[in-house]
């Protein structure tokens, strides 16, 4: 192992259960040469699943289906209310109902392509594969998708696709299709398969001879402390956005489930790639709690403007045009102000640190809809976007048909997460990561429309048929609460615990929470630096010393308590938070969401670097310094090029 | 600006609970609702006490997990609107506003401003969905729809299932939450194998859940913050009735 | 499961049709719009007789002795009229008693809100109760005044035309009267809409017809009992 100042190197890691052969045919010979487990046998085999979105919603229903014991958790009153419920514009599937030329083979060279050739090719192409059948799952179990007059399914472009393969259901997908999944976990509930813990958190991962064996949780409404045991543990616990405060995650969204698994072993890949969308509501004062995105589908037809001059503070519409910017349109001729989210976001960055940023605080820049409502008619703009401008100006009380919106980038999804293998098994035997919460398929940018498909994909179609091949080898040895792996595992959660409430510092949690984001905006966000991102590592560590310090938690851990439980989360944070930087400080190259001020080309753009970066980069918790294991990553079937959208 | 709060604080289930008053100052109009709530609890928190414990997550109207009565109102005073959703400048300086959690006999408080909404939960799991196991589908263009049964089917899927409907209804019924789901599902192809168990069981685990009787009021229906039509409850009746004789 | 509080769904008991729609609060509102509308067309043949009473004594005698002699000889004498009677009964007793089980399951343990205002709704289902509490209490009294004659100090066997003009001589019985009434007209405003909503007829279109065909019916027959003590007081009819 060699030292490298922020981290250690360590052996690469390698994906044991990646199929080789025509890449078609490997998701099919994976699933023959995977063991099955005897339907009988079944029934003695269970299974934690923690987190009830789209993927850990889907997976405990499937799992219960197919027989086996499942003990679901959720932090929220029910597993109905998890985030992927907030995912507006759709899904993708290489269905081709249209004809348009769009095939399993496009998807997958569109979401490689996509990711900036960060992602495993074998599992982006399952991805596209399985992403036929989830469509038809999905109708199946009455999702309300969007609909033709001749009763079939519409599709619209989205994201700057060239062909129509994503399915919607106006601007609630997310809600419709996680609705789906969680009435089927119902259903598996009534039958008696599934046991639900709602407003429980998972907050320890249970590892006995190196297996993953069970979880410790916290009942949220008593306080108490839980054990859960299982032949094996899926975690569908999310993202981790909200390390920067303000997101548009949900304000419950943490990282808690999967750093804790971290910290017993499981690597953490790619941390650094978080996407940020160009289009949301921006901040309105220091009260602001979180970020409200608006669907991308806007900028089809506002246009993206700024004063030219800076510190202008004139009223938009007292700007005459010659004194406007449209700066997307003037950059990127061709693509205009339909740019991918990470040139538009940055690009918003930019004009904004040149002062010409408008609104409170000087970030924001206006879309405006003037041209498209004299071009179209104030009724078709209503028609296309009404409900979108509704949502605005209930929010900032201004009217998008008089006065331009203003946006701003906000962070969005997470690409980063557990690092798991083909079978989307982390290297700790036993312990399964689906959804936003691994790593797997968007490699460093995620494409719109395609985080519903891996969610799905994962809970439906790929782990029910991988989790049999390990779980045949159980039912594992009974557990008690006297192992002492189990009592390590559970008073290192009540140790944690009683050290929070004891700190009773003059510092609130938020306030804490609310300053890291602030580092993490500043030097991990749109743009990073070697400079930027070292100054942050020394500022996180201060501020986490301090806030063990100088947090104050109020009351008990045996009651309910919302305090203690975002304290907790913030903890994790912190640590979360120095990996993040490590890992976008020792990746040198920008790719995706990833941009570094040293790697950029003439004018600006995104210098990927092939030969130095070809890897994933996933990490082992190390306590004082991260250990580095790279897994390389082959380009057999799509070659990688440099993007280019001007 | 600064306002008065008058909130319910209730330490647990088997606690009372009383009206506790308290001055928020600074508060800005662009504040959301919950914003201002977390205002105060910073300022609690520093001063020793326990902050208000309420329930929310998404913070953008769709997770269905904010619940506050304020000024009486579910959701408060804006239509169409969830509590996070509210924005402070449809307030004036020196008002008075009182909250409480959602009033119902079925939603037991959990703490201050948190009800247990769990018999929603039930409600589904006794027949809310269509059975279709993973890898059992058709081909997804195998059914079409009419596009008016979709219509109809997606404007009742839009429920989010906060509960609003059983805090406004003077019954504490749960009628409007019932049939968006069975006139959701029963809308389309796809739900009628099941068409009457569903209904018939899901008005009996409502029925059981201990939610009210419909007199049909239309408060339900005012406040829905997604605008589930009152005619849904009609029906769910009609649906009830086909399926209750011809199950004999 | 996070609380102690999910209510355990008991094994289902009976599926027989009538039994299971007794047993939910659906079923009971079936019946409630069912027997509401039976008694909502005994209103109306009823109405439609008092409005007799402007066709002077001798008609209006006659067609109260026509009542009673309804069906002869198939039925006995006062046949129909007993048919009619025992089946209100039924329809009052079993609206009555839905009405009493649903009002105290709502009632029952309700969290009550601490701002000081009525909740929403309360009107109609103020409306709607105590409405249902004072046509109660009335149609006792109307049976006591005008069937039984018990109450009717100047009563007379045989003339309803004298008795009735008897009652609307009085201030306290016309005050009792036309209370009544304007709480009937309200409870059918609301009641005749529910019903076809409970019923399961009501569609976003049919209820544009439906609201205000409600109000209408819930007019024309207060108007048409009103008429009859103000008929009285002018001296129309004496």
């Amino acid at each position: 192992m060699t030292d490298i100042g922020e981290y250690v190197l360590g052996e690469p890691v390698v994906d044991q259960k990646a199929p080789d052969g025509p890449i078609a045919e490997r998701w099919s010979r994976r699933r023959f040469e995977a063991k099955l487990v005897n339907p009988a046998n079944k029934r003695k085999l269970s299974v934690i699943v923690v987190g009830t979105g789209l993927a850990g919603g889907s997976a405990a229903a499937t799992l219960g289906e197919l027989g086996y014991r499942v003990k679901s958790f959720c932090y929220q009153d029910s597993p109905r209310r998890a985030h992927s419920i907030a995912a507006q514009g759709g899904i993708n599937a290489a269905k081709n109902y249209r004809n348009d030329g769009d095939s399993v083979h496009r998807l997958f060279y569109d979401t490689v392509k996509g990711g900036d050739f960060r992602a495993r090719e074998s599992n982006v192409h399952r991805l596209a594969e399985v992403s036929v059948e989830i469509i038809d799952q999905c109708v199946a179990q009455g999702v309300p998708f969007a609909r033709e007059y001749g009763g079939l399914l519409d599709t619209r472009s989205f994201g700057g696709a060239q062909v129509s393969r994503t399915f919607y259901a106006r601007g609630q997908t997310g809600q419709q299709l996680l609705l789906g999944a969680y009435q089927a976990l119902e259903r598996q509930i009534a039958a008696g398969t599934i046991e639900m813990h709602d407003r429980h958190e998972m907050l320890e991962l249970i590892v006995v001879d190196g297996r993953a064996r069970g979880i410790v949780a916290r009942d949220l409404v008593s306080g108490e402390i839980f054990t859960e045991y299982a032949d094996a543990v899926v975690l569908a616990s999310g993202g981790y956005g909200n390390v920067f405060f303000l997101s548009t995650n949900a304000k419950g969204c943490n990282v808690t489930a999967t750093w804790r698994a971290h910290r017993k072993g499981a690597l953490f890949a790619n941390p650094c790639y978080t996407q940020i969308h160009p289009t949301c509501i921006p901040v309105s004062g220091d009260h602001q709690s979180k970020l409200t995105l608006m669907s991308e589908s806007l900028r089809n037809d506002g246009r993206v403007w700024v004063p030219k001059e800076a510190g202008d503070s004139r009223a938009p519409g007292d700007i005459p045009e010659a004194e406007r910017d449209y700066y997307l349109e003037r950059i990127y001729p061709a693509f205009g102000n339909l740019v991918p989210r990470d040139i538009a976001s940055r690009a918003a960055k930019n004009v904004c640190d040149e002062g010409r940023g408008v609104g409170p605080g000087g970030l924001g820049v206006y879309l405006d809809f003037s041209d498209a409502i004299d071009r179209l008619g104030r009724a078709a703009v209503e028609a296309k976007y009404g409900n979108l401008f509704e949502m605005y100006e209930r929010i900032t009380g201004e009217n998008p048909y008089e006065t331009p919106m203003r946006i701003y980038p906000a962070v969005h999804y997470t690409m980063g997460g557990l690092w798991v293998d083909y079978d989307l098994q982390s290297n700790l035997p036993g312990l399964f990561v689906i959804g936003e919460a691994n790593f797997s398929d968007h490699g460093a940018n995620r494409l719109g429309a395609s985080a519903l498909m891996q969610g799905l994909a994962d809970g439906y179609f790929v782990l029910p048929n991988t989790i049999g091949d390990y779980l045949a080898a159980g039912p594992f040895e009974t557990l008690t609460d006297a192992h002492p792996e189990v009592r390590k595992a559970r008073e290192s959660v009540t140790d944690r615990i009683e050290r929070l409430l004891a700190v009773n510092g003059d510092r609130t949690v938020d306030s804490f929470h609310r300053e890291l984001g602030h580092i993490m905006w500043e030097y991990c966000g749109m743009e990073r630096s070697d400079e930027g991102l070292r100054k942050a590592i020394g500022l996180i560590r201060d501020l986490r010393e301090e806030f063990w310090r100088r947090v104050k938690v109020p009351g008990t851990g045996a009651q309910f308590n919302q305090s203690l439980e975002r304290a907790g989360r913030v903890a994790d944070f912190f640590e979360l938070a120095e990996l993040m930087c490590v890992d976008a400080l020792h990746r040198t190259e920008s790719c995706g969401g990833h941009f570094r001020a040293e790697s950029q080309t003439d004018d600006g753009e995104a210098k990927r670097d092939d030969e130095a970066f070809s890897y994933v980069a996933a990490w082992e918790y190390g306590g004082e310094l991260p250990v580095l294991h790279r897994e390389e990553l082959n380009f057999e079937y799509v070659k990688p090029t440099q993007r280019s959208y001007k | 600006m600064r306002l008065n709060l008058r909130i319910w604080r209730q330490a647990g289930i088997a606690h009372k609970g009383e009206m506790v008053e308290y001055r928020v100052d600074d508060v800005s109009p662009d504040m959301s609702f919950l914003e201002m709530l977390d205002v105060l609890n910073e300022r609690l928190t520093l001063a020793g006490e326990d902050p208000i414990a309420f329930d929310h997550d998404c913070r953008e109207g769709i997770c269905g997990m904010c619940s506050l009565t304020i000024d009486g109102e579910p959701h408060g005073p804006q239509r169409s609107t969830t509590t996070c959703q509210l924005h402070m400048r449809h307030y004036r300086d020196g008002d008075t506003i009182t909250v409480e959690p959602w009033r119902a006999k079925a939603f037991p408080v959990v703490k201050d401003l948190v009800v247990d909404r769990s018999a929603f939960d039930d409600i589904i799991a006794s027949g809310g969905y269509i059975s279709a196991p993973t890898g059992s589908a058709p081909d997804a263009h195998a059914t079409p729809v009419a596009k008016a049964d979709a219509d109809a089917a997606f404007e009742n899927a839009a429920c989010i299932g906060c509960g609003a409907c059983v805090a406004a209804c003077p019954n504490g019924s749960a009628m409007l939450f019932t049939a968006a789901k069975v006139v959701h599902l029963n809308a389309l192809p796809q739900g009628q194998p099941e068409r009457r168990d569903r209904v018939l069981n899901m008005v009996d685990t409502m029925d059981d859940a201990g939610f009210g009787g419909c007199t049909l009021t239309g408060e339900c229906a005012t406040a829905c913050p997604k605008g589930i039509p009152l005619e849904s409850i009609s029906t769910l009746n009609r649906e009830y009735l086909k399926a209750s004789l011809k199950r004999a | 499961m996070a609380l102690d509080t999910r209510t355990k769904r008991p094994a289902k008991t009976s599926r027989a049709v009538p039994a299971a729609l007794w047993r939910s609060t659906i079923g009971k509102k079936v019946i409630m719009s069912i027997t509401g509308l039976i008694m909502i067309g005994y209103l109306v043949a009823h109405m439609a007789g008092n409005i007799k009473v402007f066709s002077g004594e001798e008609k209006f005698n006659s067609y109260a002795h026509w009542l009673r002699t309804f069906g002869e000889p198939v039925l006995p004498y006062e046949g129909f009229l007993w048919l009619m009677r025992v089946l209100l009964l039924v329809a009052v007793v079993a609206h009555i008693v839905s009405a009493v089980q649903l009002t105290r399951r709502a009632v029952k343990d309700r969290p009550r809100s601490r701002t000081g205002k009525p909740r929403g709704g309360g009107y109609v289902t103020f409306t709607m109760r105590s409405g249902g509490v004072i046509l109660f209490l009335f149609i006792i009294w109307h049976i006591l005044d005008l069937t039984t004659l018990t109450v009717n100090e100047r009563a007379e066997v045989g003339n309803p035309y004298g008795n009735l003009v008897a009652t609307f001589d009085t201030w306290y019985g016309n005050v009792i009267y036309i209370a009544a009434l304007l709480a009937l007209g309200y409870h059918l405003k609301h009641g005749i809409w529910a019903a076809a909503q409970t019923l399961g007829v009501g569609t976003t279109t049919r209820n544009r017809v439906f609201r205000p065909a409600a109000v209408l019916v819930a007019l024309v027959i207060t108007v048409g009992f009103v008429a009859v003590p103000i008929g009285v007081m002018t001296g129309v009819v004496s």
